[in-house]
């Protein structure tokens, strides 16, 4: 909970700053834990389904655990028309999950998302921070496996 | 850094930063942009860095790590001035070639250059046909910023426009030109900024804020990012421009936290603004005080809409609000809130610097100016393209993108993203401003041009955007969240081969309750890229309900792959490749799709080699009898 309170303090605890905050705890643990959740709206004064409300309503947001590496799948127009539906079900046979899932090893966390705005290189898939546009199937298992 | 005090503070840092760099030559990569990033760009830059220390050019040569150069596609870009040499796809491995011919010997690597469709090798940026129809007014200086030096958008003139608005003009002077110059909100809906800033100015209240709304969702859009990451003190000055005329002192920008490298960046320019005392108080010695806070939207595209943007600022769920008051008189907090798009908030420091009657010069009648169009999907030249108001579809798509892939035919271009629609080959030469594109049927929204050519369903493509939109409704109101549910079924069926006789009066009449009774523009529009496909496409929708058919070969439901008997080679490729092992054969037999099997993944279309093409799409029509098991290929010519 320390780190929740070091969040927290570095926005001033300021309660419009709610959704900030959210974000950077996302950031860190990849996930908002109900305790986590308790922990705000003691400190913040905020009422937990307000902060549900919040979580439940944005999409960086997940009550689940999410994986140590996070493979996003573009749906934008761009990416769709130069075929994204097939790069998900690629990506979908590689890590055998579908997306808004996480692997059994807590390894992978697969997504799709509306627009990455890279839509020059589409379709586009992000593994973490890297962006690749428009990878053959043996380049997406590599990827894959070259996670650690 | 020294506080600025004076326009003449600002003048001298020009200066200095001028004469310190008058005698080195420049080289810019596009190394601080995100789809540089994504080609690899930054190691180029390293390279390029290493290389010119290794030969001693250090004080010869300014390297730039500049944002998104347009051109995207041929990434890593290298850039070399006063020539203005351009170099496309560099890799690393090319740097020291680079180097020691171009900055060294003054010669040209030849193979580096951009070549034409007639094979021509073009030297110069400016030659490129894809530059070449452009006039780059608020994007072209994107090649000589690095966005982490403010020195460099000093140098180019950066913040006079601010110093000549503080030191010689009132707040009045400023709303006038602005109002003069008609600029019109580049986010979407077009509605004058100085109309929008003075209902603010004349609103009840004493704190009044200022926002740019960088909340680009439209998917197949990204111009806003591409400034933000590459030139985003163009958008603070213009926002403390706006900030004095309008009377706020406080303002925000919100930027979706999908962009990282845009609040990176925005947050060091921020810091460097402030540093020179051109955000804070007493902004050049004028007694205004101005600062701003970057929000980070948490992924949801209604709250680009600006009550919903308002609502989440103050840290809530951004939800759209009845706007019976508009929120130019409450919205933060309830009070007079001006929202500007990115785009727009970069073009008033050049309305400001060089007059609304220069601005006016440029554009058709009702829409002024420039506009900055993401040209994606199947066009030869993906990018960013920023072109006159007024400018034709077909100067677009074809002078500057080069024209459709592979040879393939045009068939639509999808404008305006999920509020809009689509525009057929006959419109081709409509002239691209606000008020043409809502007469046929689209708008202009915040830019994205999304080009379809023949192998893209209609149908499909309405049902494409229907689904975004599904998913982003808020669910607040009925009309929305339960009317693109229903439209969304209507078409899922069609596409599915379920359509039923009325299906598209079914739609119609759907779409005219959602643009009705729909709180917000979301739903208001949502029936847009229906309606417009229905309007131009209407062929198509009758093909996928009365015959089963789609055309393009995308309705995976109304779709067979099929291997043509007497072009099969056996190569065993697709037997191989099938991810669900659905072919059947072997050495010298022909091979055959087990329909029962087969899921449509189209592998098979796609790693049969083209001199044989023998994996056919068929559909409205029954799959022909495969060929009895073990028969034997014909040889083809190619295959020898």
């Amino acid at each position: 909970m320390k780190q929740v309170d070091r969040i927290i303090d570095s926005y001033h605890n300021d309660k419009n700053a709610l959704i900030q905050i959210l974000l950077q705890i996302q950031k860190e643990n990849r996930w908002l834990s109900p305790a986590v959740i308790q922990r705000l709206s003691q400190k913040l004064g905020v009422p937990t389904n307000q902060i549900y409300n919040i979580a439940t309503f944005y999409k960086a947001f997940s009550l689940k655990p999410r994986g140590r590496h996070s493979v996003s799948v573009c749906l934008g127009t761009a990416c769709h028309v130069r075929g994204a539906p097939r790069l998900v079900d690629r990506v979908k046979e590689v890590l055998e999950v579908e997306p808004g899932e996480t692997t059994a090893d807590m390894k992978f966390s697969l997504e799709t998302v509306n627009c990455l705005g890279c839509c020059a290189l589409g379709p586009v898939m992000m593994v973490d921070d890297e962006y690749y546009g428009n990878p053959a199937p043996t380049e997406i298992k590599k990827l894959i496996e070259s996670c650690d | 850094m020294a506080q600025l005090k004076s326009s003449s503070d600002l003048v001298k840092v020009r200066k200095q930063v001028l004469s310190r760099r008058a005698k080195k030559r420049r080289i810019s990569v596009n190394a601080s942009g995100t789809c540089g990033l994504a080609y690899s760009s930054d190691k180029v830059c390293q390279a390029l860095a290493a290389e010119i220390e290794k030969q001693g050019l250090s004080d010869k040569v300014e390297l730039t790590a500049t944002g998104c150069l347009g051109f995207c596609e041929n990434s890593p870009i290298v850039i070399i001035f006063p020539e203005e040499i351009a170099y496309f796809q560099v890799k690393p491995s090319d740097v020291a070639e680079i180097v020691s011919e171009t900055l060294v010997n003054n010669r040209v690597v030849d193979r580096l250059l951009y070549k034409d469709a007639k094979g021509k090798k073009i030297v110069n940026a400016g030659d490129v046909p894809f530059y070449k129809n452009q006039s780059r007014i608020v994007f072209g200086n994107n090649r000589l910023i690095d966005p982490r030096e403010i020195d460099d958008y000093i140098a180019l003139g950066g913040y006079s426009a601010l110093a000549k608005a503080l030191g010689e003009m009132s707040p009045e002077d400023v709303m006038d030109e602005v109002k003069k110059s008609n600029v019109r909100g580049r986010g979407g809906g077009g509605f004058p900024a100085g109309a929008k800033w003075e209902t603010s100015r004349n609103a009840p209240g004493k704190i009044k804020y200022v926002i740019v709304n960088a909340d680009e969702g439209d998917p197949g859009a990204y111009m806003d990012r591409a400034v933000l990451e590459g030139n985003p003190h163009s958008v603070l000055e213009g926002l403390v421009i706006g900030a004095y005329a309008v009377g706020s002192h406080e303002g925000y920008i919100y930027v979706r936290q999908e962009y990282p490298l845009a609040v990176d960046n925005l947050t060091t320019a921020i810091e460097q603004a402030r540093e020179y005392g051109l955000l804070g108080k007493n902004i050049l010695g004028s007694k205004f005080n101005f600062d701003v806070t970057i929000h980070c939207g948490a992924g949801a595209f209604v709250s680009g809409e600006s009550s919903a943007l308002m609502t989440a600022i103050e840290g809530k769920v951004g939800e759209p609000r009845p706007k019976y008051i508009r929120t130019a008189v409450s919205g933060v907090r309830e009070r007079p809130s001006v929202l500007n798009n990115v785009e727009t908030w970069a073009n008033i420091p050049l309305i400001i610097e060089r007059g609304a009657k220069w601005f006016t010069k440029i554009g058709t009648e009702k829409s002024k100016g420039t506009k900055i169009f993401s040209l994606v999907g199947k066009v030869n030249n993906t990018g960013l393209v920023e072109v006159p108001m007024g400018t034709t579809l077909r100067t677009i798509i074809f002078d500057i993108g080069g024209g459709i892939r592979e040879g393939k035919r045009f068939k639509a271009v999808q404008t305006g993203g999920p509020s809009g629609g689509v525009i057929p080959e006959s419109m081709l030469d409509l002239p691209v401003d606000f008020d043409e594109l809502t007469k046929a049927g689209s708008m202009m929204g915040s830019g994205g041009m999304i080009v379809m050519d023949e192998d893209n369903c209609m149908v499909d493509v309405a049902r494409y955007f229907l689904d975004f939109l599904a998913d982003e409704s808020c669910g607040k109101c009925v009309p929305c969240r339960e009317g693109i549910r229903q439209m969304l079924f209507v078409l899922n069926r069609i596409c599915e081969g379920k359509g039923k006789k009325g299906d598209i009066d079914l739609l119609e009449e759907l779409s005219d309750v959602l643009s009705d009774a729909s709180l917000c523009a979301l739903g208001q529009t949502a029936a847009n890229p229906v309606l417009s496909t229905i309007r131009y496409f209407r062929d198509e929708y009758e093909a996928h309900i009365n015959e089963k058919r789609c055309s393009a070969g995308v309705c995976k439901d109304l779709l067979s792959y099929y291997i043509l008997p007497d072009k099969c080679q056996a190569c065993q490729i697709c037997l191989r490749e099938c991810p669900v092992d659905a072919i059947s054969g072997g050495k010298n037999l022909v091979h055959v799709i087990d329909q029962k099997k087969c899921t449509k993944c189209g592998t098979c279309i796609e790693v049969c080699p083209a001199r044989f093409s023998a994996v056919v799409k068929i559909s409205g029509e029954p799959v022909p009898k495969a060929p009895p098991q073990g028969t034997e290929v014909i040889r083809s010519k190619a295959a020898k």
